[in-house]
């Protein structure tokens, strides 16, 4: 007769689910732990997965191949203008495929002519080229923009806050702004243009209105640049020189789209950082099954001394607790891994992101947990097994 | 002697100290099958031990034991628990019942570790709880049960995989006299049924409703009285 002992693996699960059934709310609470712990972490990468394919996808739609150039203006430098050919000369830079200048006029702008001057609201009047909407990729929120028929009405483009400031969101087509000293048709309100934040907040007209009214020299502040984007490199080596030839250093050409890139990289970072501290979490939740697992181990030494009387091995009772602990972490890993997409789409929805979770996060979520639970069982587990059954017997 | 279930020869049980208490000092004993055993003492007379050593449970200092024909004291851990899993059956003054589980499942925990299918255990458990006259109660919850119902589980559970042996450890200690009297009544039937029995007892009184009983003092055999 070769007697054994012999536990069915379908009978190790149903043992393994027993401190769970009996003792239901510790055995969750104590789950809770790996729960947070995880979902922190795929919150973290899902999060940032998603605002990164947000800006990715901000990118794509700017276009990485703007430019803009400025007078660096300062002590000893008079004021930052550029010279007035400057237009001109850069929209004959091979590459570039359109220029829009953009200069100042020394006025303010008014609901109407009953707001005292000296509230102007921070609002700025500018002169555009009509070519600069297209060249910004920006769009109208009503009306249309400046056009190049050369006529010097006085009319006006109004950007998204100086909109809002002006009272004058409800655009109908026939507002009327007062600009210095008289009034102004507004032809249209812009949207918001993400790559020139400081025309947002103000009021656009074109040249020959701001020559023939304000007596504008047609020097520009400011040049938005369109290139083609492989040859943006030598572009922007070239401009300076080709901008003001006889000051070529004090010349600034910026790329717009570098801040959106760098937030991108800043927030790179803050996921590391994120990380650890849910992988902290993680390891806190480990901690808490293996003291749960030490606890049930003492208060269950009968039903250890039962089983080994039954006839388990001390291996049957090593996996019982290990089991039992691999089945907590896996509750806390897959409660966790659902909170974090939750959380991730959630949060997304109210941004205005795609929800993007990497497959990375759910899977090494769920394997983390495995991992964790199978560290925190093991001492529990071994100090079931090694209990001598007589002293779980007498002791119960 | 092909029907011996059970012997013990020499056997000698010494735990730490100083000095070692010896717990057992040389017993000498042999259960046949078909035999209902009492083995009574007072406390420290060294029967909880001499228990624990036939039921394999642990091991001893000096002389050997014998179950279903196999020398154990010699056996490595898995082996022993191979032994209790096929041949032994326990019965416990405490009950140890899982509460949240049934009385059914309970009883089928009794071959759990025989590696028997689930359905297959439960219709074992149905039959043993037959033989312990509690069919009613198969689907109650251990916890709900009254002690002399959970003791008649536990004594179903030992018996559901008809072994060899069944050893009691004080069966009665936890019961009121009526329930006591109930469970003494179940183990003698379940004897003249078939089945072989040891019952360790401080009370003179239930050992004196076996057939066979053992007086045990300092560790050593005193008396063996068979009825008449």
């Amino acid at each position: 007769m070769n007697d054994r002992s012999l536990l069915r693996p379908s009978d190790a699960m149903r043992v393994a689910l027993v401190g769970l059934k009996t003792r239901t709310t510790r055995a969750l609470l104590s789950a809770l732990g790996i729960t947070i712990g995880i979902a922190s972490m795929v919150a973290v990468l899902g999060l940032s997965e998603s605002s990164k394919s947000d800006l990715i996808a901000s990118l794509d739609r700017l276009g990485t191949n703007l430019l803009v150039v400025q007078a660096g203006g300062g002590i000893g430098f008079g004021s930052g203008t550029l010279v007035e050919t400057a237009e001109a000369m850069v929209s004959r830079i091979g590459p570039v495929e359109s220029v829009a200048a953009v200069g100042s006029v020394e006025a303010n702008v008014f609901r109407t002519d009953l707001v005292p001057t000296t509230r102007s609201g921070g609002l700025s009047v500018k002169v555009a080229s009509p070519t600069l909407l297209d060249t910004l990729g920006g769009s109208m929120a009503e009306g249309r923009f400046l056009d190049d028929s050369g006529s010097a009405l006085p009319v006006v483009v109004v950007g998204s806050v100086a909109a809002d400031r002006l009272g004058i969101a409800g655009f109908d087509g026939s507002a009327m702004l007062w600009v210095e000293d008289r009034w102004f048709g507004v032809l249209g309100v812009m949207d918001s243009l993400e790559l020139a934040g400081d025309l947002d907040r103000s009021v656009l007209m074109t040249e020959a209105t701001a020559t023939t009214i304000f007596g504008y020299q047609g020097i520009p502040e400011s040049l938005y640049i369109r290139s083609q984007p492989e040859f943006i490199d030598s572009v922007i080596e070239v401009l300076p020189a080709t901008a003001d030839p006889e000051n070529p250093d004090q010349v600034q050409v910026a790329r717009p789209t570098d801040a959106l890139e760098a937030r991108a990289a800043a927030e790179g970072a803050f996921t590391a950082l994120f990380l650890g501290l849910g992988l902290v979490a993680l390891l806190v939740g480990g901690v808490g099954v293996a003291n749960v697992m030490v606890i049930s181990v003492l208060e269950r030494r009968g039903e250890i001394g039962l089983r080994r009387a039954l006839g388990a091995t001390r291996r049957h009772v090593a996996i019982q607790f290990l089991g039992e602990a691999l089945i907590l972490a896996t509750i806390g890993g897959i409660a966790g891994v659902a909170l974090g997409v939750g959380v991730t789409a959630a949060y997304s929805a109210l941004r205005g992101w795609t929800t993007l979770v990497p497959a990375i996060a759910i899977w090494g979520g769920l394997g983390a947990s495995l991992l964790i639970g199978a560290i925190a069982g093991l001492y529990p587990a071994r100090r079931a097994a090694r209990m001598a059954p007589t002293e779980a017997l007498r002791s119960a | 002697m092909t029907d011996l279930v059970l012997s013990t020869e020499s056997l000698e049980k010494s735990y730490p100290g100083t000095p070692p208490v010896r717990a057992l000092r040389g017993v000498d004993l042999m259960v046949e099958a078909g035999e209902a055993v009492a083995i009574v003492g007072p406390s420290g007379s060294g029967k909880s031990t001499l228990l624990h050593l036939m039921g394999t449970l642990d091991r001893p200092s000096a002389g050997s034991i014998s179950v279903a024909g196999r020398e154990v004291q010699d056996l490595t851990d898995s082996e022993l628990s191979a032994v209790r899993a096929n041949h032994i059956g326990f019965v416990f003054q405490q009950f140890h019942l899982l509460s949240g589980y049934s009385a059914r499942d309970n009883i089928a925990d009794g071959v759990l570790y025989r590696g028997i299918e689930l359905n297959e255990r439960r219709e074992m458990a149905d039959r043993a709880l037959e033989l312990v006259n509690l069919q009613d109660r198969a689907g109650h919850l251990a916890e709900k049960l009254s002690g002399g119902e959970r003791q008649r589980v536990a004594v179903a559970r030992a018996i559901v995989g008809r072994p060899d042996i069944i050893l009691a450890d004080e069966p009665t200690g936890n019961l009121d006299s009526k329930s006591s009297a109930a469970v003494i009544d179940l183990l003698r039937d379940l004897n003249e049924g078939g089945i072989t029995l040891v019952v360790i007892t401080h009370d003179l009184e239930v050992a004196g409703k076996f057939p066979r009983m053992v007086q045990l003092r300092d560790g050593r055999i005193i008396s063996d009285r068979r009825a008449a």
